[in-house]
């Protein structure tokens, strides 16, 4: 550490302002910040620092996701077992070791490309390198199936750290959810390794399958109208899906964690839920095919519902900002992501867009919030508009 | 009632003018900067799609289409004026969009300034003859079906133009880099925006 720091000293003069290599100094206070504590002040005016900085909230939002990664590692390598049909004689190091090899590339070509033009950025621009790519990129990783060619993350994390963010400014200036932009440019892109029965398993070109093998989500088999998923295995996450999604408990404790630390607006997750079991009910009283009988309830614990709730549409950049429009916020994207999922046939997964969608009008439900707030102390302080 | 509904769902969303088709893309750029001004616009427009889609539909059904004329008698059975479609819902747009700006610039003539020649440039907006053209395509049975069409055509324009104008009035204050200010930056706004409603496309209804 000792020489690690003193390193950071002796090179600081060298990125000051004027100096030689001033055009570095994001870099360096980049990595800076990530290995020590600060202990500038501001040099000018008063200003109040919050021990809690935007890189301790990024912090706890990636702590509140490692229970999803470590399952979706078991889950990968499980999945993997089941299809060949050596469930039984394989351990559990094994298997988890079979999936944190096949998760590490992913999360690495997703921190790697999307850093890189996150530094690229900083440097060009001249602003500091921000933490918020700490999140998007392990968020991204997680919304993908585990199939899906590295290559394609790649130009996927491209395009979302570039037309989703850097061209609004940066961290905390994007309109909608980088990752989610990420997943919804493959899925419109590359449609075939993004759905369907062989992106989910990982199969190694396995010779043999066990019989009865589909390959499908439980949730793209409902949508068929072949609906046999244990109540257990989907909360508990033993299905297949993306790498993680499947889990409903590991994703309860990271939603935990984010509502004890006031991190995640437990607001908006709860309003999601809500909604999403407000439709469910309507569509179970107006049921016409076996996907809309679907027992409502079970919608929450099926693909990506849960995980969209706690960590996508909790985004505290891209939803709204007041505290009423995160109740309506949040119960549509409930409604329209059960909605796309049993009324479109095409997109049996229809919790991305649905936040998408919401992502799109959330400035629009703030405004008319905002409007509505003035207007109303207007009258109360009777002055009239 | 039924087919009603989903007609006007459909034109909504499903088939919205400026995410679906593109139309109208002159308006929905240069006047969504405040959500005031879009809203305005986007009712004018929704009125105006409200009213001219029925009559070019009455138009289309009893004047223009091969064999509509042979209400006035057997000799006029086989006549086809389809040929004066364009410049027969031209015409009433046009006027419809006079209509809508003596009506707007009487009762609220802020508005009305601040619209400014968009306001009667309503009637060379695409969105509004392309309600008109995908009426006589899709061959209404009713003109209840075709009021319904115009009507949630408008009002998809309208709930594009204002989700873009909050979004706008959002960004002004995000370090948009200086190269993609203002029309740049719009553009990639509205192909997010259209990646957002891509959810829609596919839904049977």
């Amino acid at each position: 550490m000792k020489a690690l720091r003193n390193f950071f000293e002796k090179t600081k003069p060298y990125v000051q302002k004027g100096a030689k290599y001033h055009w570095l100094h994001s870099t360096h206070d980049g990595f800076f910040t990530l290995f020590f504590v600060q202990k500038d002040t501001s040099e000018s005016g008063t200003h109040i620092h919050d021990y809690s900085d935007l890189k301790r909230t990024m912090s706890i939002v990636v702590l509140s996701l490692v229970p999803a990664i470590l399952f979706g590692m078991y889950n990968t390598g499980l999945q993997h077992y089941k299809a060949i049909g050596e469930l039984a004689s394989t351990g559990f190091f094994e298997i988890f070791l079979y999936g944190l090899l096949k998760v590490i590339p992913v999360i690495a070509v997703s921190y790697i490309v999307g850093l890189g033009i996150e530094f690229a950025f900083a440097q060009m621009r001249g602003h500091d390198v921000n933490e918020g790519f700490l999140v998007s990129g392990i968020l991204i990783p997680l919304v993908m199936p585990i199939e899906t060619p590295l290559w394609m993350i790649a130009v996927a994390t491209a395009f979302a750290v570039i037309f989703g963010k850097e061209v609004f400014g940066g961290t905390g200036m994007n309109i909608w959810n980088p990752a989610l932009i990420a997943r919804a440019f493959l899925f419109f892109a590359y449609p075939a390794h993004m759905s369907g029965d062989s992106v989910w398993i990982p199969l190694d070109g396995a010779a043999k399958l066990v019989d009865g093998f589909s390959g499908a989500t439980p949730l793209a088999d409902a949508a068929a109208g072949n609906i046999n998923f244990s109540i257990a295995d989907a909360f508990f996450g033993f299905i297949p899906g993306s790498i993680g999604e499947t889990s409903t408990l590991a994703i309860l404790l990271g939603a935990i964690l984010l509502i004890v630390t006031g991190i995640g607006s437990w607001k908006i997750m709860v309003s999601v839920a809500g909604g999403g079991l407000f439709m469910g009910v309507l569509l179970n009283i107006f049921a016409v095919n076996p996907f809309m009988e679907l027992p409502f309830w079970q919608h929450l614990i099926l693909g990506g519902f849960a995980f969209g709730a706690v960590f996508m549409a909790t985004d505290p950049v891209s939803a709204t900002q007041t505290e009423k429009g995160k109740w309506i916020y949040g119960f549509l994207i409930g409604v329209i992501a059960i909605l796309f999922r049993v009324l479109n046939p095409a997109y049996p997964e229809g919790m991305m867009l649905a936040i998408l969608l919401m992502n799109t009008f959330a400035p629009l439900v703030d405004h008319y919030i905002v409007q509505s707030n003035i207007k109303r102390r207007l009258k109360r302080a009777g002055v009239s508009a | 009632m039924e087919n009603l509904i989903n007609i006007f769902i459909k034109s909504i969303f499903i088939e919205n003018m400026v995410f679906a088709y593109f139309l109208g893309m002159c308006s929905f750029l240069a006047v969504s900067k405040s959500v005031k001004t879009a809203a305005g616009l986007g009712i004018a427009v929704i009125f105006v799609l409200g009213i001219t889609v029925p009559v070019d539909y009455l138009l289309e059904n009893y004047i223009l289409k091969d064999g509509a004329l042979a209400w006035m008698g057997p000799q006029f059975a086989d006549i086809d004026l389809s040929f004066l479609s364009f410049i027969m819902f031209i015409a009433v747009i046009a006027s419809m969009v006079q209509l809508v700006e003596m009506v707007v610039e009487k009762f609220a003539p802020v508005l009305y300034t601040q619209l400014g020649i968009f306001l009667p440039l309503i009637a060379v907006n695409c969105a509004i003859l392309g309600g008109s053209l995908f009426m006589q395509q899709k061959a209404f049975l009713n003109i209840g079906e075709a009021t319904t069409y115009g009507l949630g055509s408008g009002i998809g324009w309208f709930l594009a133009i204002v989700g873009i104008a909050a979004i706008r009035e959002k960004i002004q204050y995000s370090n948009v880099p200086a190269p993609l200010r203002g029309l740049g930056i719009t553009f990639i706004v509205t192909g997010l925006m259209g990646l957002a409603f891509m959810g829609f496309m596919g839904i049977k209804l």
